[in-house]
C-alpha cells in the first residue's frame, strides 16, 4: 500500500532521523534535486549510513537517484543498493531505453553485491513531454518497473505552461500516465501538491486525483501525508459496502445460488475486485482483518 | 497626601530600603523589563548592599542583575524562574547563597501567608494615576494582566508604582488600587513592548512538534473531558500552543462549548475565546499584544491575580477548577516526574513557573515533549531536578507514543479503548536510548548547592548542585 | 588514505556534525565541541576514531563541532571529510 510517499532531503540528518514516525506509507530518499551538486557526495554518505542503522518503522524505502544524463547516477546505485532499497526511482525517464539502461546497470550491481538478480524495483519519474509521451513503452520496458509517477513541476516547464492549482494544464499527462500504467498492470502516482500551507487545496487535487485512478499521491511536505493517506484509504461505507459485496457472496454459495446482486445491482468479477482491494487496504491500514468479518 | 516622587531614587529613599532588606519584582514585561534593572542600578547608587531579589521570574534582559550580585548589592533571590542567560552563571555558582525556587502558586502563597516577607514591592505599571491606581492594560508599554504583582503589592511594607504613562487621577479600570500603593513613579520608559512577546509563543512548523501535538489532542479526547463546560490551559511553548490549536479543531467540529481558559494567555486562546470555545479567559498574564488587546477590550477575557490562579493556600483557586493542562518538559523520569529547572548538564535554563501548580491541580495533566531532542533522551531514569512531581503528571505524550501514569489504570483503558498508541513509560526510555546510543551517566561535579527547589507547601523538594 | 588537504563535511544544524580534516606531520589529534559532550564526548571521539583507521589514516588533525549528531551521522560526516581530504583537488 502506498497512499503516501513523503519526499526526504537524503543530506538532512534531522529530517532522515524522524522520517519514519511521520505518517507516510513510503520514504523517497532524495539525492537528485533536494541536494547541491557540490554536497552529492555526503548526501549519499549519510543515506547510506543512516539505512543501515536506523528504524524507519513499516515505512518502505525508496531512493530517487540523479539522472542517467548526470555523472551521478552510477556512484549513487554503488553506494545504496547494498542497502537494498526496496524501489529505486530514476528522475526524468524519457523512454523504454533510459529504463532498460538502468535495469543493465542495476543487474550487474545486485550481481556484484549478492542481491537476488532482479529484486531491485523501479518507479520511473516522467516528468517531460516525451516521458509522457512514451508512458506505455517506460512502463512495459522492464519486468522492475512497478509504478509510474508523474512529476507535473518539470513537466510544465517542458510544456511551456503555466502550473496551476487546478491543474487542468497537467490533466492529460494524468490520464495518459493512469492509462499506460494500468494497461500495463503496474501502479501509479500522482505529483505533489506544491502549496504547503493550503490543505483544503490538497485535499481536492488528491480526491481529483484518485477519482482519475491513482494509487497514491507524493508529498513534499510532512504536513500534507494525513490528508493523502485519509483520501487514499477507503471510507467506511467503502468498506462497508465491501463487507457486503462478500456476505451476499457467501449467503448465496449457502443457497446455491448463481446470479447474486446487492442494492440492485449484479455482483460481477470486477466489483468482487474492488471490493477484495478496499478490505486488503483497510485491513492493512487499521490492523484488522476484515476478510475474518466477511465470513 | 502627595505618592508621586520625583525620580526613582526619590521613592526609593522615601522607602526606607536599607541594606539586608527584600525587594520584590513581578514579570508581565518578561524580556522586554526595563523596571528591576533602572531600580538596582539607583539601589546600588545609594550604596545601599545585601538586598534579597524576589522576582516572579528573570529573563537575560535582566543581566546587570549579575553585576549587582558581583558587588555586593545583591545577595539574595528568589524566583519562579530564571532563563539561561541569568541560570547559566548562577549555576556556575556566581551567588553565595543558594536561590529559592518557588512555583507561581506557591509564591503568592508564602507572601500571603507572611512566610516569605517583602520590604520594598516594585511594581511596573504601564498605566498608572498619581495615587498609584494602576493598571497593565494601557498606556505604550502595556502588558495586559499584572496578576503577579497583587500579592506583593497587598503585603509589601513599602508599595512602589513605576510607570511611564501618568494617568489623570482616577484610573477607573485600575488592577492595583491606590490603597495598596505608598509611592508613585514616572520614567521614560518601563520597558520594550517588543519583548513582551517572547519567541516561545510562536506556533511550529516542526513536523515532530505537530504530530506530538495532535496525538496529545486525541488523548485529551479520549479521556472525555472534551465536552461542553471544557477548561483549559497550555504553556506557551511550540508543542504546548499547536495542541491548542487540535483541540480548537474537535470544539468547532463538534461544537462544543468550553468553561475557561488559564492561565499565560496567547494569542491561540483569544482566537478560541472568539471562535466560541470558552465562556471565558482568566488570565495571570499575557504572552503577546493580541492578549493584552483581548483583556483591555472583551469584558469575558479577565485579570485574575496568581493567588486566585493557583495558591495552593487559597479557599479555591482557577487551577483548582481546571480540567486539562497541557505542559512542557526537558526531562521526565520513569516515575513521570518532570525537570523544567535544569537541562541536561545541570545547568538552569528555567523553572516551574505555574507548572508545578496546575499539574496537581488539573484533572488531567499531560505532557508533551520529543523522545529526544538532539541527542538527549528526554524519557530518562531519574531527571537531574524534580520540578513537578511524578504524582501530579497523568501521562506523557511522545511522537512515538503515550505513556499513562500507573496512577491512573481509568485513564490508560481510555486510551487504549480509543486505539491510541500506549507505551510503558520505560518502553519510551528504551526507545530513545535504542536511537541515541548509551549515555554515560551524568557525574555531578560539585556538592555546593546553588538553588533550592521549594514544594507548593514550601518545603524542599529538590537542590540543584553548582556545574562547571 | 593520506590527508592532502583540508576538507571539511557537515554542517552546524540539530543533530548534525561539522567535520574538518587537516593535514598533519604525525598521528592523530581529534578536537571536539559537543553539545553533548557530558554524555557522549568519548563515543563520538571513538567512532571519528575508527571511521581514521578503517580509511587506513595515519596522520590528520581532526576538529569537530557537534550539535547532537546520531552515530550515523558521526560515522558519515568523518568518512566524507577524510574522502574530501585525501582527493588531490578541491571537489569541482
Amino acid at each position: 500500500m502506498r497512499r503516501t510517499m513523503l519526499f526526504l532531503p537524503s543530506n538532512n540528518p534531522n529530517m532522515i532521523c524522524n522520517g519514519g514516525l511521520l505518517g507516510a506509507d513510503s520514504l523517497i530518499f532524495d539525492l537528485e534535486d533536494a541536494v547541491a551538486p557540490d554536497q552529492k557526495d555526503a548526501a549519499r554518505e549519510l543515506l547510506k549510513n543512516a539505512l543501515g542503522s536506523l528504524n524507519f518503522g513499516k515505512c518502505e524505502i525508496i531512493v530517487r537517484i540523479n539522472g542517467l544524463d548526470t555523472p551521478y547516477w552510477e556512484e549513487d546505485l554503488e553506494y545504496i543498493l547494498p542497502l537494498k532499497p526496496d524501489m529505486i526511482m530514476p528522475p526524468k525517464v524519457s523512454g523504454g531505453d533510459y529504463i532498460r539502461t538502468l535495469d543493465q546497470k542495476l543487474t550487474e550491481l545486485e550481481a556484484k553485491f549478492g542481491i537476488p538478480a532482479g529484486s531491485t524495483r523501479i518507479l520511473a519519474l516522467l516528468e517531460t513531454a516525451q516521458g509522457v509521451e512514451n508512458a506505455y513503452e517506460i512502463a512495459r520496458a522492464s519486468k522492475r518497473m512497478m509504478g509510474l509517477f508523474l512529476g507535473a513541476e518539470d513537466l510544465s516547464a517542458d510544456l511551456r505552461c503555466k502550473r496551476t492549482k487546478e491543474g487542468s494544464e497537467i490533466l492529460y499527462a494524468r490520464g495518459r500516465l493512469v492509462c499506460a500504467a494500468r494497461a500495463a498492470g503496474i501502479e501509479v502516482y500522482d505529483t505533489p501538491f506544491t502549496d504547503v500551507q493550503d490543505l483544503d487545496g490538497l485535499e481536492k487535487d488528491a480526491e481529483f486525483a484518485k477519482g482519475l485512478g491513482f494509487s497514491g499521491k507524493a508529498c513534499i511536505s510532512p504536513a500534507h501525508v494525513d490528508t493523502v493517506n485519509r483520501v487514499f484509504s477507503p471510507t467506511p461505507a467503502d468498506i462497508q459496502y465491501a463487507k457486503d459485496v462478500f456476505a451476499v457472496i457467501a449467503e448465496a454459495k449457502r443457497l446455491g445460488k448463481g446470479a447474486i446482486s446487492l442494492r440492485g445491482k449484479m455482483i460481477d468479477a470486477p466489483i468482487v475486485q474492488r471490493a477484495r482491494l478496499v478490505l486488503e487496504a483497510a485491513s492493512e491500514i487499521e490492523g484488522v482483518d476484515y476478510f475474518a468479518e466477511t465470513v | 497626601m502627595r505618592k508621586l516622587c520625583n525620580s526613582l531614587k526619590e521613592a526609593i529613599e522615601k522607602s526606607g530600603l536599607r541594606d539586608g532588606m527584600t525587594i520584590s519584582f513581578h514579570h508581565h514585561l518578561r524580556n522586554g523589563d526595563y523596571v528591576l534593572n533602572m531600580v538596582l542600578e539607583e539601589i546600588a547608587a545609594l550604596g545601599i548592599k545585601d538586598l534579597t531579589v524576589n522576582a516572579s521570574s528573570l529573563f537575560d534582559c535582566h543581566e546587570p542583575l549579575l553585576g549587582h550580585i558581583e558587588n555586593g548589592v545583591v545577595t539574595g533571590l528568589e524566583t519562579d524562574y530564571m532563563s539561561s542567560g541569568i541560570g547559566g552563571p548562577i549555576s556556575k555558582g556566581v551567588l553565595a547563597k543558594p536561590v529559592v525556587f518557588r512555583s507561581h502558586g506557591a509564591r503568592p502563597a508564602q507572601i500571603l501567608d507572611g512566610t516569605s516577607h517583602i520590604d520594598v514591592a516594585f511594581v511596573a505599571a504601564p498605566a498608572s494615576d498619581p495615587m498609584g491606581n494602576c493598571s497593565g492594560k494601557y498606556g505604550p508599554s502595556a502588558c495586559g494582566s499584572l496578576g503577579y504583582a497583587f500579592a506583593d503589592a497587598m503585603k509589601a511594607d513599602k508599595v512602589v508604582v513605576v510607570t511611564d504613562d501618568l494617568m489623570d487621577y482616577p484610573l477607573t479600570d485600575a488592577s492595583i488600587t491606590e490603597d495598596y500603593v505608598d509611592y508613585v513613579v514616572k520614567v521614560d520608559a518601563i520597558g520594550n513592548p517588543k519583548g513582551i512577546v517572547s519567541g516561545t509563543t510562536r506556533m511550529p512548523k516542526d513536523p515532530i512538534a505537530l504530530k506530538i501535538a495532535e496525538l496529545a489532542a486525541q488523548a485529551i479526547d479520549a479521556s472525555g473531558l472534551l465536552k461542553d463546560g471544557f477548561s483549559f490551559q497550555t504553556g506557551a511553548g511550540g508543542a504546548s500552543l499547536a495542541v491548542a490549536d487540535y483541540v480548537k479543531r474537535i470544539m468547532l467540529k463538534r461544537n462544543i462549548k468550553g468553561s475557561f481558559a488559564l492561565g499565560g494567555i496567547t494569542g491561540y486562546m483569544v482566537d478560541m475565546l472568539e471562535a466560541g470555545c470558552f465562556q471565558a479567559i482568566q488570565d495571570v498574564q499575557c504572552f503577546d499584544l493580541q492578549a493584552v488587546q483581548s483583556i483591555r477590550e472583551d469584558p469575558r477575557h479577565m485579570e485574575i491575580t496568581a493567588a486566585q490562579y493557583a495558591s495552593p493556600k487559597a479557599k479555591s483557586s482557577a487551577a483548582s477548577n481546571l480540567d486539562v493542562v497541557v505542559l512542557g518538559a526537558t526531562e521526565i523520569d520513569t516515575n513521570f516526574n518532570v525537570n523544567v529547572h535544569t537541562d541536561s548538564n545541570g545547568c538552569i535554563i528555567g523553572g516551574s513557573g505555574g507548572h508545578t501548580d496546575v499539574a496537581e491541580e488539573a484533572k488531567l495533566t499531560v505532557i508533551v515533549a520529543p523522545l529526544s531532542r538532539a541527542r538527549m533522551s528526554i524519557v530518562v531514569d531519574k531527571v537531574l531536578t524534580v520540578s513537578t512531581p511524578g504524582s501530579s503528571v497523568d501521562m506523557l505524550v511522545t511522537q512515538y507514543g503515550i505513556a499513562v501514569n500507573p496512577a491512573r489504570p481509568d485513564l490508560e483503558a481510555a486510551m487504549k479503548a480509543a486505539r491510541l498508541p500506549v507505551k510503558d513509560i520505560r518502553q519510551l526510555r528504551d526507545m530513545a536510548v535504542a536511537l541515541n546510543g548509551p549515555a554515560k551517566p551524568y557525574a555531578r561535579t560539585s556538592d555546593r548547592v546553588v538553588a533550592n527547589v521549594l514544594a507548593r507547601d514550601g518545603s524542599l523538594q529538590d537542590v540543584i548542585y553548582q556545574v562547571k | 588514505m593520506d590527508i592532502k588537504r583540508e576538507a571539511m563535511a557537515g554542517t552546524l544544524e540539530s543533530s548534525d556534525i561539522c567535520v574538518t580534516v587537516q593535514p598533519a606531520a604525525e598521528g592523530i589529534r581529534i578536537d571536539l565541541n559537543s553539545t553533548v559532550e557530558n554524555y557522549y564526548g568519548d563515543s563520538i571521539r571513538e567512532t571519528i576514531g575508527a571511521v581514521l583507521q578503517e580509511l587506513g589514516v595515519r596522520n590528520a588533525l581532526v576538529s569537530a563541532v557537534d550539535h547532537g549528531a546520531l552515530d550515523c551521522t558521526i560515522r558519515a560526516r568523518a568518512t566524507t571529510a577524510v574522502k574530501r581530504a585525501s582527493r588531490e583537488e578541491p571537489q569541482k
